[in-house]
């Protein structure tokens, strides 16, 4: 792997932050007339984030939940000048959804629609490579920095504003792991959703790299499950680039090779991905993983003392 | 959604891969007259199920009679075969292929899937045919090549020149194995396949390269646009648990213990397995009930826990986020009435409106364990086994 030069912070940056999102952060949303659209639109709209805007093509200039529709996202950041778009259009439309969002310019698309076909992921991984536009998703339960900005489907009200940044393949796990920072006091300063798919848009390496480098960040969790080997390259990161804090867990040690778990990417094959390797190369890099995912929050509050 | 070996066949030839003349049987006769349109002098008789390792659990055989083919179809149609990797049950043997024998001179193996770590569709081949491939990746990975595809780019002539080198092909072999995987990756793109394996493809002693064998999966969130390779499915050949399961939406592993699960979301389903097992429990299944986890949905979670006879207690662990959790008791209550479960039931709620929930649990005076956190229902489900 490619060595990464860490980012310092210069003196002005040391303010209380977040990562990727905030409550400056305006939002589209793409297919906010659907029955999932419309659901969570509205619950982000009550958190308090701003949805400045929704899309689907054929609904343009009707006003949905007080937001105005577009026909495209060409015309909607143009019109509002938001800046993160977020996605509820069904699979079979969603990888089109994704390539007109980071053609519309907007810096960050979450896109919550799970089921996408993997090959059409494979199209929009390498159209992303050119555009500097970061996707978090598919089948993910979005982003949120507590009190300022919620984008996606988690219930807004089990965050509060702290110090721990999460990055979660999974759900309602991600859930649970931010319940317990809340209920023992260390709070949020922005939770990452990178989705259960095997192809995805941004992953832990990404997140970590933006949590050592926020300042409002003092540890991170890590939730991982079986699948794929994207948890030992993130050992290899954080031993070479994380000066932060880092709880891990990985969900899956029980889970039998060969049956897919739920998560298209949560599936033992090959001999690769067991949670076994997994937490030994995150122990080897001085990660302090828990066997117990009820131990996250705990831990994190041990090792931050 | 998986293929048989026939139907993927089907579908390299109609790709233009070159494969050995073959017809499927579900008859003895049938079988026989399959063998007899094929003519020739050597036949292969195929038992179709949906798991590797056919041959050493003897469903393939080589016929060199008639006779000798009407006893092996006699042999297959109707067993339940039991490979490496078909479970301890087996599967059915609904089907046989009858195909002309190859004259085999060496046996490679090829395959293409997703490259997780690069995001792209990779072909993998190797020298090493017709073994245990991923026996060959670990003791001597230096015999096994890869490349992967650009998308935009797609499959390029180098690459194709690279497999073949590192299988050791001579001139006109070369040239045949180009135009074969080019095919095979218009296939995989066009069949939206997530794995397509031939193992082995084989030369034969005319020199050319033949598809032997054939293993498609097709990507089952891409059958929406392949209402043709849907017809292909063949129910026989899945778990029936997991299929009943999946046609209520609900995502289905059984697994070998006796503390049932039942959870919402994929991670959380498998954390709690975890849990039960670090607390010296063995879980009994996998079950997500998904976001929406409705009463309905709840009811029909705990007829599929309780039709496997080695359960003794269930565990029900729900995180309300979108859904409210007095929802989830209410569904869970009369679930249990509409049921009748007899095995304890341990539940765990938390989040949105948890104290109703947990008022409407206590106050339905069903046997309903109540647990205060993950560790404390863990502990909890595994004590009540006993």
């Amino acid at each position: 792997m490619q060595p990464r030069k860490p980012y310092r912070l210069s003196a002005d940056e040391k303010v209380l932050m977040s990562i990727l999102v905030n409550k400056d952060s305006k939002i589209i949303c793409q297919g906010i007339t659907g029955s999932q659209g419309s659901f969570h639109t509205e619950q982000c709209l009550a958190y308090g984030t701003q949805v400045v805007a929704g899309v689907t093509p054929g609904r343009g200039g009707v006003d949905h939940l007080g937001v105005p529709v577009y026909n495209t996202m060409a015309e909607a950041v143009e019109e509002t000048g938001a800046d993160v778009s977020m996605i509820y259009v069904p699979a079979p439309f969603a990888a089109d959804a994704i390539l007109e969002a980071a053609d519309s310019g907007v810096k960050l698309v979450v896109c919550i629609t799970e089921g996408i076909p993997v090959n059409d992921m494979v199209k929009v991984k390498s159209s992303l490579r050119d555009n500097d536009c970061r996707l978090i998703g598919p089948n993910c339960p979005g982003i949120i920095t507590p009190d300022e900005c919620k984008i996606g489907i988690m219930p807004g009200f089990i965050h509060k504003k702290g110090r721990i940044g999460v990055v979660s393949r999974s759900g309602t796990l991600t859930y649970e792991a931010v319940y317990q920072t809340t209920t023992n006091g260390l709070g949020q300063s922005t939770c990452v959703g990178i989705g259960g798919d095997p192809i995805r848009g941004m992953n832990f390496i990404d997140c970590l790299e933006l949590f050592e480098a926020d300042s409002q960040t003092e540890g991170v969790l890590m939730v991982g499950e079986i699948g794929g080997t994207d948890e030992e390259a993130t050992a290899e990161y954080i031993k070479a680039n994380v000066s932060k804090p880092v709880v891990a867990y990985i969900a899956g040690v029980t889970a039998p090779p060969g049956k897919r778990m739920g998560h298209a990417g949560a599936i033992i094959a090959g001999g690769k991905g067991t949670a076994t390797a997994k937490f030994e190369a995150l122990d080897a890099a001085g990660v302090a993983t828990v066997r117990s995912p009820a131990e996250l929050g705990s831990k994190m509050a041990e090792v931050l003392g | 959604m998986n293929l048989h070996e026939y139907q993927s066949k089907e579908l390299f030839a109609a790709f233009g891969i070159p494969v050995p003349r073959g017809i499927p049987a579900s008859t003895v006769d049938a079988a026989v007259k399959a063998a007899e349109e094929l003519g020739g002098e050597l036949w292969v008789v195929k038992a179709q199920v949906h798991a590797g390792g056919r041959g050493k659990a003897g469903g393939v055989k080589l016929a060199r009679t008639l006779g000798e083919v009407r006893e092996h179809a006699e042999g297959m149609l109707g067993i339940q075969l039991v490979t490496h990797q078909s479970g301890p049950e087996g599967l059915p043997v609904n089907i046989v292929y009858v195909e002309e024998g190859s004259d085999i001179d060496r046996e490679l193996y090829l395959s293409m899937l997703v490259d997780r770590e690069v995001s792209r569709i990779a072909f993998i081949a190797s020298a090493a045919g017709g073994m245990d491939i991923e026996k060959v990746a670990e003791e001597t990975p230096e015999k096994i090549f890869s490349v992967a595809i650009a998308p935009d780019a797609g499959l390029q002539d180098y690459q194709a020149r690279q497999l073949a080198f590192g299988l050791e092909l001579d001139k006109k072999q070369m040239r045949q194995f180009g135009d074969l995987i080019q095919k095979l990756y218009r296939l995989y793109i066009d069949c939206d396949a997530s794995l397509v394996e031939v193992n082995p493809l084989i030369t034969n002693k005319a020199g050319d390269v033949i598809a032997l064998d054939g293993k498609i999966n097709i990507d089952s969130n891409a059958l929406f646009r392949q209402a043709k390779l849907v017809e292909m499915r063949d129910e026989s050949q899945e778990d029936p648990k997991e299929r009943e399961a999946a046609e209520h939406d609900l995502n289905y592993v059984s697994l070998g213990g006796d503390i049932a699960c039942m959870v919402n979301g994929a991670g959380l389903a498998m954390a709690t397995m975890d849990l039960i097992k670090l607390h010296g429990g063995e879980p009994a299944n996998f079950l997500d009930v998904g976001g929406g986890a409705t009463s309905e949905r709840v009811a029909e979670a705990f007829k599929l826990i309780l039709s496997n006879e080695n359960v003794a207690v269930i565990l029900v662990n729900i995180f309300g986020g979108i859904v409210r959790c007095d929802d989830i008791a209410r569904g869970i209550i009369s679930a249990i009435k509409e049921v009748g479960v007899e095995v304890p039931v341990i539940v765990r709620l938390e989040g949105t409106n948890v104290d109703k929930g947990r008022a409407l649990l206590a106050d339905s005076r069903l046997d309903i364990i109540s647990a205060e956190n993950l560790t404390d229902a863990a502990k909890k489900a595994v004590s009540a086994v006993g």
